[in-house]
Parts: structure tokens; C-alpha cells; sequence
């Protein structure tokens, strides 16, 4: 079962205002997950790690650097599902 | 070092028989019983010997935001939802953070976290262990986190000396305040270790109560049927201030802290000296502190865990200070109430202490059907008037390791 990219943006924001309370409508394509979403780097493993368990998908630790924004989460998850 | 006076000046407390510290008080003056049969499913999956414990009467991550209390193991749950209620009552002092310390303790620490994290770990792999499990089940996390929480930079300390933690923690505050270090300590301690490994591990060593069909009188220090200890859980949290600087702000005080008192026994692991001598001088440490003799000794909140043996070591060791006066002291052993919270114990009992000086009155030692000849404290079932002068009341906790602490309170 592949999961569409509004369903996976859908998912990080639950996931996203679960770990910081951010409220999900903030969560969002263009936002960086530190410049705009101030989201720390444990918050940041604990949302991949959350992330790979609702998606089925793995994200390489050396991956996870190059998640600067929501898109970039969404694009790698739709595109590594098994 | 000098004689800087210190004040409390908040308090606040999650415990098993209130969410907050006043809601406590007035329940244990009412003679409530916090201790329950534990609802949970572990309780016959492992086929526990104790299946009661006195749990905190409100759930922590129900009052805490979720993004806070996610990250908090529920030790240091508790021990945020005591403080936000001390600070708030303190009149949220405004202090330099320099100036703001904090010394908090804990028994066992993030047990829960650390067990969750396991199971996890056999059942779904290295991947899965959440990266906050290090900084929540650390024994400094309710320190660490208060620190960050309400900007204190003076210091942060933790201190783990068993059931003794948490009035060691009051008393190295106050010794703190008084070597210039901070004018404010917000100072407690926590323990949220309801868990079945801890209900196995006591139950092993024969130190919990078996009355398993009538939780709510299991607990009874004092008692010539006593049978040992009900697990409690929970946090209490005093805000100490130096008095010159609650004065300048015109804060609310409940009493003084004037005296503490810490020792150890070099004697066993787990058992008291039966002489109680360790005990004797943290009272008589304590007493000097406070410039007072055993005469002027008001009130006694006991240790008083009922066990067996623990309680007549506590008498023994007054005996010892007190002489023979100790028959005629009020006496309250609060643990027949709320249960045992091990790290959180002795904060939760001075803060009893203080209000029993504030209000003066010893507050009920509930469920004595028979009193131990062995145990001759002046304990009652009712409240015990403590009359209109001056109060000094002291508070002792001991713990397993042979720590001794005692903290003294007066009236103001």
C-alpha cells in the first residue's frame, strides 16, 4: 500500500504536533524543519523514528541532514516505500 | 557560615491523596487513605504478591501539555506539576537566575522510561528506541528539567539517597542559602516507581504489606499488627527563600526552616541501627542548627514506614534525644495515608510539617487498631492540637544505604 504525499504530509504534521505541539496546519511543504518549525534534533529522531514505523519505510541516519524542509520528508517517504 | 534565616514561602505537591498540596493537607487531616488495588493488567499477568499501591490521585501528563509531559518521564511529570504549583504559590518570584537553585531528589530515578525503553528495544529492535530515553530516565531529570523550566542557574543538584532523598535535598538547600550561594531553592523530590518489577523486588525482601483485600489500612506505623509498607508515588516541592528576600518582596510565609541535620549508619545495607544512633545525631545536628534544645520540640512527622522493625528503630533513636519526653510529642506518621514515596517522601512530609506548625495541629495517624508497646509515639487517630505558642517541628526521613535526614521547622 503506497501512501499518497498529502497523506504523508497529513502524517508528519500528526506526528510533528504530537512531539511539539505545533498545531498541524502550521506544518507545511516550504517549512524548514529548524528555521521556521524550531524543531530540535531529538524532536527531529523522534519524528523519523515515528516516521519510519506509520510509513514502512527506513531513513538512513546520513539521510536525515538532508531533510532541511517538510517537502524534502514527504518527497524522500513517497519515494523509498517499499 | 552565617545565620541567614530561610522561609518557605510555596509549596505545592502531587501526591495520593491530592493533586495539590492544600487538597493533600486537608485530606490527611480528614483521615484519607491514598492506597488502592492497582487496576492495571501487569498486576495478574506477573501474578504480584501486592497488588494494592497508592498511586498519585491525578495522572501528571493530564495536567502538564502533552509536548512537556511527552518528554518527561513520569517521576519528573510529577515533580513539574509540585513545582508549577509552588512557584505559583510563592507569588512567581522574581529572581535573578543566578540567584535561583534547585535540589531536587529521587529514589530510582526514570524507571519506567528505562523498562518502556527495553521492552521496546527486544520487541521492536535498536531503531525504535526513542532518543529522548537517555535524558529522561537520568536521576537528574526533575533537577535538570526544573532548572530549565524556571530559568535557574545557580545550581541544579540531584540528590539519590533512598528514602532519605528528599529531605536531604531540603536540607542541603538551606545550607545553600545560608553559604550566599542563591536566595531561592526550589527544593523536593519525586518517584513515580509503581512498576511491577519494584511490587516484585520489595515483596522479595518481605518489607511490603500483604493485606491485599483492605488496601486503605495496610499502611499503619505504629500499629502492633503493622506488616510493612504500601509503594506510594508522587511530589512534593517547597520553594525556600532567604528571608531577607522574601521580606523584600513582601512574600507570604508559611515558617521557617531553621535546622537539618544528615548522617549515615556504616551499619547495613537495607536495616536501621537498632541503637539508632546515626539517626539520634542527625536529629541532634538538626536541634543544634536550629539553636533549640529537645525541649522546645513541638511535633514529630515520623519516618515510620510500618514495618515490622523500622518502627521501633525510629523510637529508639528519639528515645535516645528525647528521653522519656518523646511519649508526650505529638507525633503524626503520615504514611499510614499517603503510602511510602520513597524519593518523594520526605518532601511531601515536610511540607505536612510546615502546615502543622502553620496550623497547629499534628495532623491523624489513621488505621492503629492496637498500638505497639514497642512503639509508645504519642500517635492518634484524630488531629492533635499543638497548642498556641511557638511550634518547632521536626521531620525524618531514613533510607535504604543507612542515610539519616531531618529537617526542622518553625513557626513564624
Amino acid at each position: 500500500m503506497a501512501f499518497t504525499n498529502d497523506e504523508v504530509l497529513a502524517g508528519l504534521a500528526e506526528l510533528i504536533t504530537d512531539e511539539t505541539g505545533i498545531a498541524a496546519e502550521e506544518v507545511a511543504l516550504e517549512k524548514s524543519f529548524t528555521d521556521d518549525l524550531d524543531i530540535d534534533s531529538i524532536s527531529m529522531m523522534t519524528i523519523v523514528v515515528n516516521a519510519e514505523e506509520k510509513f514502512g519505510v527506513t531513513i538512513p541516519d546520513d539521510e536525515v541532514k538532508n531533510l532541511k524542509t517538510v517537502g524534502d520528508a514527504v518527497t524522500y517517504i513517497t519515494s523509498n516505500q517499499a | 557560615m552565617s545565620t541567614t534565616r530561610i522561609v518557605v514561602t510555596g509549596i505545592g505537591a502531587s501526591s495520593p491523596i491530592g493533586g495539590t498540596a492544600p487538597e493533600s493537607w486537608s485530606a490527611l487531616l480528614g483521615g484519607a487513605s491514598g492506597a488502592h488495588t492497582l487496576q492495571h493488567p501487569w498486576v495478574e499477568e506477573y501474578q504480584l504478591p501486592v497488588t494494592f499501591a497508592a498511586e498519585a490521585m491525578v495522572r501528571p501528563d493530564t495536567v502538564l501539555e502533552r509536548p512537556v509531559a511527552k518528554r518527561l518521564d513520569p517521576a519528573s511529570q510529577l515533580a513539574m506539576v509540585a513545582a508549577l504549583e509552588a512557584w505559583a504559590d510563592a507569588g512567581s518570584p522574581d529572581v535573578e537566575p543566578e540567584r535561583l537553585g534547585v535540589d531536587f531528589a529521587t529514589g530510582i530515578g526514570g524507571v519506567w522510561t528505562l523498562l518502556d525503553a527495553w521492552d521496546t528495544l527486544r520487541e521492536k529492535g535498536p531503531r525504535r528506541v526513542m532518543p529522548m530515553t537517555v535524558p529522561m530516565l537520568m536521576p537528574n531529570a526533575a533537577a535538570g528539567n526544573l532548572s530549565l523550566h524556571f530559568n535557574a542557574r545557580a545550581y541544579a543538584r540531584t540528590v539519590a539517597s533512598a528514602c532519605a532523598s528528599s529531605t536531604e535535598s531540603i536540607v542541603n538547600a538551606v545550607e545553600h542559602i545560608r553559604a550566599g550561594y542563591a536566595d531561592i531553592v526550589i527544593a523536593g523530590g519525586t518517584e513515580s516507581a509503581i512498576h511491577p518489577i519494584t511490587l516484585a523486588a520489595f515483596a522479595s525482601m518481605q518489607a511490603l504489606s500483604k493485606r491485599n483485600d483492605t488496601p486503605e489500612t495496610a499502611s499503619r506505623p505504629g500499629s502492633i499488627d503493622r506488616d510493612g509498607f504500601v509503594m506510594g508515588e508522587g511530589a512534593g516541592v517547597l520553594i525556600l527563600e532567604s528571608e531577607e528576600h522574601a521580606k523584600a518582596r513582601g512574600a507570604k510565609i508559611y515558617a521557617s526552616v531553621v535546622g537539618g541535620g544528615v548522617t549515615a549508619d556504616s551499619y547495613h545495607i537495607t536495616a536501621n541501627d537498632p541503637e539508632g544512633r546515626g539517626a539520634s545525631r542527625a536529629v541532634r545536628m538538626a536541634l543544634e542548627m536550629a539553636d533549640a534544645s529537645p525541649d522546645d520540640v513541638t511535633h514529630i512527622n515520623a519516618h515510620a514506614t510500618s514495618t515490622p522493625v523500622g518502627d521501633p528503630n525510629e523510637y529508639q533513636a528519639l528515645l535516645n534525644v528525647f528521653g522519656d519526653r518523646v511519649r508526650e510529642i505529638p507525633v503524626s506518621a503520615t504514611k499510614a495515608s499517603t503510602g511510602h514515596l520513597l524519593g518523594g517522601t520526605g518532601a511531601l512530609e515536610a511540607i505536612f510539617a510546615v502546615l502543622a506548625v502553620r496550623d497547629r495541629v499534628a495532623p491523624p495517624t489513621i488505621n492503629i487498631t492496637e498500638q505497639d508497646p514497642e512503639v509508645p509515639f504519642r500517635l492518634s487517630g484524630q488531629p492533635q492540637p499543638l497548642g498556641a505558642g511557638d511550634q518547632l517541628a521536626i521531620s525524618n526521613s531514613f533510607g535504604f544505604g543507612g542515610h539519616n535526614a531531618v529537617a526542622a521547622f518553625r513557626s513564624v
